[in-house]
């Protein structure tokens, strides 16, 4: 009896226990718990918490942008003001518009007129400010130098060029005794970085962009299922057929192990590559990604994240002030080098020593303006949808599940009956 | 005048069996029956995730969706039971197998019994990761050990097909619940007398008859209850699938289906459609169940 | 030995490979070195190295989650157990009137599919101000856990000999003190055994602690799981997701096999007495 006496007791107690233990502190959601995190993102929100005395606490993104989706999307409903800065996808700020502090509120125009003024008005969702640009992404080929040297092979500009250099080194290196050799890899599990290679794929065939601006529902078209064969072409032969469960980092692994020729993958991966103690370092080239045919389009998908403040934050202002110094001049040129994110300040690409540490930059800077944007715009809070029905369609012609025409078919019937509501 | 105290001391204890149980129905009737409610309210709204307290009634448009017009929610089904009859049929083969060998009296039987609850114990998500690395193409155990046994020439991706996948989640969820079937099975073998397989030794008659015509329907009532348990716990399957297959939907089970829905697409009416068809499915399981083992209550008249 | 014994032992043999293997590879994993594309598989590690299970200790997540795990469910069991004392006796020794279909009931509310009062429980969550905390993770590990545990421990309570309640009964003694004097000491051996399994199914718990709960401050172990990736800069991680599998395993494994004897006698008086 007394035992349980103490057990309600003690169950009371910790029930009464409010444990709210970020009031004093802004929490930021940005990466893993690493050490690469750390040197990514957190080191300079501690620097600037130590400057103003500040705390600073971290919560954990899962691995794919589809679950952080959902985390957000959840802490988003549930009101909790637990998180007071996300890092979001350049394709969230409609979905994440009623959750965000209007940071008009902090930042006037002039401030805004710094930054790429496509990407301020991506962020930008009925005159709210919705989110600071952080940094942009595109997606790149990259490309093993020593490898194309030793084989007398010149950087691909249309995927069937790939396809065939790559099988040609893969079964030469293969018969050479490098067993684990593959020819290209990507990202092919059922999940966003899909629809980013997916779009990438059918707007270098000239196959649109899923679904137009005006909402036409465009991915049924011969050159998007040519470029859909042709990507379902590669699983097996110069791909591994497990490159349809990869994700950006299980890419980068075979990657980094020196085990592929070719690799598609955001700009981060460059300074992985190029890493000190990296068995790849000073072999590695990055380009924009091939075209669909001889008249087909060198493009990348559209990729970049922002930094938004939860409205429900306690501290609103200062969680700005804190994404005013990530943003600033010198921590994105910081970023610029030593981790190969794209800054969102075009000034920074005129910059010498970004252009040092990463010399595809300037290059990038058409790519960058040719990027291919997903569908997030006309799709407003419903591009979760319109995604996922993109995504496993194509994941199924990767399988081989379905043939291409079917899955177009089939994309085209789900995605007008969901353009009905947008 | 014992039979008024008795009475009175019944009634006194009935009484008490309520006070008794107040605690128990109010905790249930808020974390369960509440939300249980809710979920149902919100399977006739067009509620969103982002605001759940401004939506409209839709009347049965969920329903009408999921069964006329989503081919995606047939599939969920169809894997669903796949998932479910086949973990099932396995893991009562497996376990009663195991169950009749741990039954003989062997010196190191201790340590097995022990070791068989290695596989129960293991948090599902464990498990999950445990096996997509043995599963792994490149590095993966099991591809190793076949290309070893020249079983085949090339890796196999068990987990990037459909097909092949949804085959991985049934082993992995066999291989977690065998376990439960054999110490059950085994509890139930260690009640039947062993005078009964006398006659039996002498006759000559072959072990497989014996088991067939003697130990089967003796321990037939306890197997029916535990692959019930194990049918029903099959039928609500998320964890497992959710980390181990790539989130493709052709491999999403029922539960994973509605929480796609749910938190996905925000768009928590389609979701909670479906999760009360999954519930109201399973509830219709459960009463079969009780059925079901209400008639082996009377006819065999044990436990 | 004769011919049925050795085949037995090698029967045994295979018993033990198929329940071991897999933990036993995650373990050999975890204690290699896995540098760059060099993973070889290896049955036994030729150069074990501790260093896969530092890094994942010194994950700040591994160690605020593991803690998390563990005081959630306990204080989710003795919560539980507290409320289905008295509930549990009243279903296994009291005959009134709807005690079967109560006991259908709460057999029914244990076989709640989760997802079934997912968005109730969110909505619930929400409105208390909850989200995020460690009240609102035991409240949803209640709906399992409480189900769960009135029903083993009234198998186990109408087990006891029904004379120790018949002298009390005589003695004049009412319902409160039966139950806290006389049937109380009988039951720890039981609430024990109940108390394991049900820490068992909270230590496991998935889809509740992914929805409502967020900061390594607050969520569990399963979760850290999930999203855990390792240290991938240069290496495949697999070496360090296996330590964090084999660390997040093991204090299970302990108290599985330490109560090993309870364990199956619970297991099996939940189903069998059903």
């Amino acid at each position: 009896m007394k035992l349980s006496l103490k057990l309600i007791a003690t169950f009371f107690v910790a029930l009464m226990m409010s444990f709210n233990v970020f009031a004093a502190k802004i929490t930021i959601t940005m990466g893993g718990d690493d050490e690469r995190a750390m040197r990514e993102h957190y080191r300079f929100a501690l620097d600037w918490a130590e400057e103003n005395g500040h705390e600073i606490g971290y919560v954990y993104r899962p691995a794919s942008a589809t679950d952080t989706l959902n985390l957000y999307q959840q802490i988003c409903s549930s009101g909790s003001s637990d998180i007071d800065i996300f890092m979001i996808d350049v394709i969230w700020p409609g979905i994440f518009a009623d959750c965000a502090y209007d940071l008009n509120n902090i930042f006037d125009d002039a401030h805004k007129a710094d930054f790429f003024e496509g990407i301020v008005g991506n962020n930008t969702v009925g005159g709210k400010y919705v989110a600071v640009p952080y940094f942009t992404d595109a997606g790149l080929l990259y490309y093993r130098t020593d490898l194309l040297d030793k084989y007398g092979k010149s950087p691909p500009s249309t995927w069937s060029e790939l396809a065939e250099t790559a099988q040609f080194i893969q079964d030469k290196e293969r018969a050479a005794g490098n067993a684990k050799m593959q020819g290209f890899v990507w990202q092919g599990a059922a999940y966003e970085g899909l629809t980013c290679d997916g779009i990438e794929w059918v707007n270098s065939f000239g196959g649109g962009n899923i679904i137009e601006a005006d909402g036409t529902v465009s991915i049924n078209n011969p050159n998007a299922i040519a470029a859909l064969k042709t990507a379902a072409s590669w699983v097996g032969t110069i791909s591994p057929e497990d490159v349809v469960t990869y994700k950006e980092e299980d890419a980068r692994g075979v990657w980094q192990t020196g085990n592929a020729v070719f690799m598609r993958n955001w700009p981060y991966a460059w300074s992985r590559s190029q890493a000190d103690d990296s068995p790849i370092k000073d072999k590695v080239g990055a380009m924009a990604l091939p075209g669909g045919g001889s008249d087909g389009k060198m493009t990348g998908a559209l990729g970049g994240w922002q930094l938004m403040v939860n409205k429900n934050s306690k501290n609103p202002e200062i969680a700005a002030d804190l994404i005013k110094h990530m943003t600033s001049v010198e921590v994105m040129k910081t970023k610029a080098i030593d981790t190969s994110n794209l800054p969102t300040r075009p000034v920074l690409y005129d910059d010498l020593d970004v252009k040092a540490a990463n010399p595809f930059f300037g290059m990038l800077f058409d790519t960058f303006n040719n990027a291919v944007a997903r569908p997030s715009t006309v799709s407003h809070k419903y591009y979760g949808q319109v995604s996922n029905v993109f995504f496993n369609e194509v994941h199924s012609v990767l399988t081989g599940s379905k043939s291409a025409e079917d899955a177009a078919a089939a994309m085209e019937k789900d995605l007008k009956a969901l353009s009905r509501k947008f | 005048m014992a039979k008024i105290q008795r009475t009175k001391l019944s009634k006194e204890r009935i009484r008490s069996a309520w006070i008794f149980l107040t605690p128990m129905f109010i905790c249930l009737a808020v974390v369960a029956i509440y939300p249980l409610i809710t979920t149902i309210n919100y399977s006739f709204t067009d509620a969103r995730l982002g605001d759940l307290y401004n939506y409209n009634y839709v009347g049965w448009f969920h329903y009408e969706t999921l069964f006329f017009y989503d081919e995606w929610w047939w599939v969920s089904v169809k894997n669903t039971f796949i998932f479910s009859f086949f973990s099932v049929f396995f893991e009562t083969i497996i376990g009663v197998t195991f169950a009749l060998i741990l039954n003989n009296n062997m010196p190191a039987r201790g340590i097995v019994r022990a070791a068989i609850l290695i596989p129960w114990a293991i948090p599902t998500i464990v498990n999950a990761k445990m096996f997509q690395w043995m599963f792994n193409q490149q590095f993966g155990v099991f591809n190793e050990i076949l290309m070893d046994l020249s079983i085949i020439s090339e890796p196999i991706a068990f987990l990037a097909y459909p097909d092949s996948s949804m085959a991985a989640a049934i082993i992995v969820d066999v291989w977690k619940t065998t376990p439960f079937i054999t110490l059950l099975t085994l509890a139930a073998l260690q009640m039947i007398p062993t005078d009964i397989y006398e006659s039996t030794r002498i006759d000559g008659v072959s072990s497989w008859k014996v088991f067939w015509n003697i130990t089967l329907p003796l321990i037939k009532p306890t197997l029916v209850i535990a692959i019930i348990f194990r049918t029903l716990d099959a039928l609500r399957v998320f964890d497992l699938l959710y980390v181990l297959t790539t989130n493709s939907r052709e491999t999403a089970s029922m539960s994973v289906y509605a929480r796609q829905w749910l938190v996905d697409f925000m768009e928590v009416g389609q979701g909670s459609a479906a999760s009360t068809l999954l519930f109201a499915f399973l509830t219709i399981a459960t009463i079969l169940y009780l059925i079901i083992t209400k008639t082996s209550f009377d006819r065999q008249g044990v436990y | 030995m004769s011919w049925k014994k050795i085949s037995l032992v090698f029967l045994l043999l295979i018993i033990l490979v198929y329940t071991c293997f897999p933990f036993y590879w995650a373990i050999v994993s975890a204690l290699k070195k896995a540098g760059t594309g060099t993973f070889i598989v290896e049955y036994w590690p030729s150069e074990p190295v501790l260093k896969n299970f530092i890094y994942v200790l010194n994950r700040p997540a591994f160690g605020s989650t593991f803690f998390n795990s563990f005081l959630v469910s306990t204080l989710t069991v003795l919560f539980c157990l507290l409320i289905a004392l008295t509930a549990s006796y009243a279903l296994g020794r009291i005959q009134f009137k709807g005690r079967t279909v109560l006991l259908l009931g709460i057999l029914g509310t244990s076989m709640f599919p989760q997802v079934a009062i997912l968005s109730g429980m969110f909505e619930l969550v929400r409105s208390l101000g909850v989200y995020n905390t460690y009240q609102g993770l035991i409240m949803s590990y209640v709906v399992f856990s409480l189900p769960f545990t009135v029903w083993i421990l009234t198998a186990f309570i109408r087990d006891l000999p029904i004379e120790i309640e018949e002298a009390a009964m005589v003695d004049g003694a009412n319902s409160y003190v039966i139950l806290f004097k006389v049937f109380l000491p009988l039951m720890w051996p039981a609430m024990v055994t109940t108390g394991i399994l049900a820490f068992i199914g909270a230590w496991n718990e998935f889809l509740f602690a992914l929805t409502l709960t967020i900061s390594p401050e607050v969520t569990t172990l399963p979760v850290f799981m999930a999203s855990f990736r390792g240290e991938s800069e240069f290496e495949i991680p697999w070496p360090n997701i296996m330590a964090a599998s084999v660390l997040v395993t093991i204090p299970v494994l302990i108290v599985v096999l330490i109560f090993q004897n309870r364990i199956v006698k619970g297991l099996t008086a939940g189903a069998v007495k059903g």
